[in-house]
């Protein structure tokens, strides 16, 4: 059996980390997580994950700050990141874009946003 | 609710769209009629079916159908179809109508506009390939609410996640608040307007590209072929239909043939088998 893909959830909403991983592994992923950028990167060097779930405003270090850290590591173009975050003005979402960020999800979101998400990056297949 | 007034409304919404609603369907008449119900200052079900009964007012009528109908829509429905647009349809367009440069697309039962404005974003960024090219893109649905907000182009934030890629929502789309309008150069390719598939098509004119998704499958086998083949009437000979991700010809129509090379597409069953290998 191959292994499950790996996801990091990036958030400093306990409360939103939970909903995003039930909705995770609902998809096959194995989940961990980190409460801010910081720990994030911790998490990254310990071992790259095949996605990041990645939140924007956070204590200690933030998503996009995070974001340039990871792309510059030597394995850190390969994760697929998506920002997801309140912030959801055009000029944030291009700011994301050119940190890096593969896709862009704007908070209130529900399991199909993440799924139609995933789709679109190829991550998961389509459920059609 | 009664038997009666279910048969009674679900008649009425057949007859007016094709709709087939079983018996095990009641509870879904119910929770979709009674906001009707309330707005009306009813009493209930009973009292809007003896309404119906004696007075078969066209204006309630057509709201009791319009809120049995189903509009779930998003953009890049499926994604497959609109691959296949891009890499094999249009292609093969720009070669079959170099002489006439003019490219009709149809989005039948278009509900909120998503289809219609999916093709209009692909055709924009082939634009390069298409200067001097007129194309006109139709959507068409039998609900006037959805119609409306088709031809506004207005999306809530949920509507513009589902499908949709952030990179042609950043380009195509206008953001006020958490509403998003798509732009006008876009607004201006597509045209809206209401029409019944089961009613007259007027001067609806002759396709390049037909999208018929996602609507015969609430209808019985009599309807679709009904459809399938008055669509065909109006498909160019070197054009192509498609279908949703449940839905065929077999069994409805032989005037339809699948395209062994790029399955999903159906072209008129005349057409030469090879036009479609090269492209
Ligand atoms: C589920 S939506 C499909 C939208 C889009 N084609 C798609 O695939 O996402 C079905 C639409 O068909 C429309 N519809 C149902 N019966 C119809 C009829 N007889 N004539 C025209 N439109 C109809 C409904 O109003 C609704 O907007």
């Amino acid at each position: 059996m191959p292994a499950s893909k790996t996801c990091l959830l990036v958030e400093d909403s306990r409360v939103i980390r939970k909903v995003a991983a039930t909705i995770m592994e609902g998809l096959g992923y194995t989940c961990r997580e980190a409460e801010n950028g910081e720990l994030a990167m911790q998490e990254c060097k310990k071992a790259m994950p095949d996605f990041v779930l990645l939140d924007w405003n956070m204590q200690v270090m933030n998503g996009i700050d995070f974001l340039k850290q990871l792309r510059g590591l030597p394995n850190g173009k390969t994760p697929k990141v998506i920002f997801c975050t309140t912030q959801n003005e055009i000029a944030h979402i291009q700011e994301g874009l050119a940190a890096g960020a593969d896709e862009y999800i704007m908070k209130p979101f529900d399991s199909d946003i993440i799924r139609s998400k995933l789709e679109m990056l190829g991550l998961i297949e389509e459920s059609g | 609710m009664r038997q009666e007034d279910f048969d009674l409304l679900a008649g009425v919404v057949k007859q007016r769209s094709g709709l087939v609603l079983g018996r095990d369907k009641a509870y879904l008449v119910e929770s979709r009629l009674m906001p009707l119900v309330r707005k009306w200052n009813l009493k209930d079900l009973e009292e809007l079916s003896a309404q119906v009964r004696a007075k078969r007012d066209e204006k309630v009528m057509a709201a009791i159908t319009e809120a049995m109908t189903t509009n779930e829509t998003y953009f890049f429905r499926d994604l497959k179809p609109f691959d296949q647009f891009r890499k094999v349809v249009l292609p093969h367009l720009l070669k079959v109508r170099a002489a006439k440069k003019h490219i009709r697309i149809w989005s039948s039962a278009c509900s909120t506009g998503q289809e219609a404005y999916s093709l209009a974003m692909i055709l924009s960024e082939e634009a390069a390939k298409l200067a001097g090219w007129k194309v006109d893109i139709i959507g068409t649905d039998l609900s006037t609410e959805v119609v409306e907000r088709a031809k506004l182009g207005i999306y809530n934030q949920f509507e513009v996640q589902r499908g949709l890629p952030v990179t042609l929502l950043i380009k195509y789309f206008q953001q006020n608040g958490d509403k998003w309008q798509i732009n006008e150069k876009l607004r201006e390719m597509a045209q809206f307007r209401l029409m019944n598939l089961l009613g007259d098509w007027g001067a609806l004119g002759s396709f390049d590209v037909v999208f018929c998704r996602n609507v015969l499958i609430y209808f019985e086998p009599s309807t679709k072929t009904g459809i399938l083949e008055r669509i065909s009437d109006h498909l160019a000979p070197d054009g192509v239909l498609f279908l949703g991700g449940a839905e065929a010809v077999l069994n409805l129509t032989n005037r339809f043939k699948i395209v062994d090379a790029h399955k999903g597409l159906y072209v008129p069953a005349a057409c030469p088998a090879d036009l479609w290998k090269a492209a």
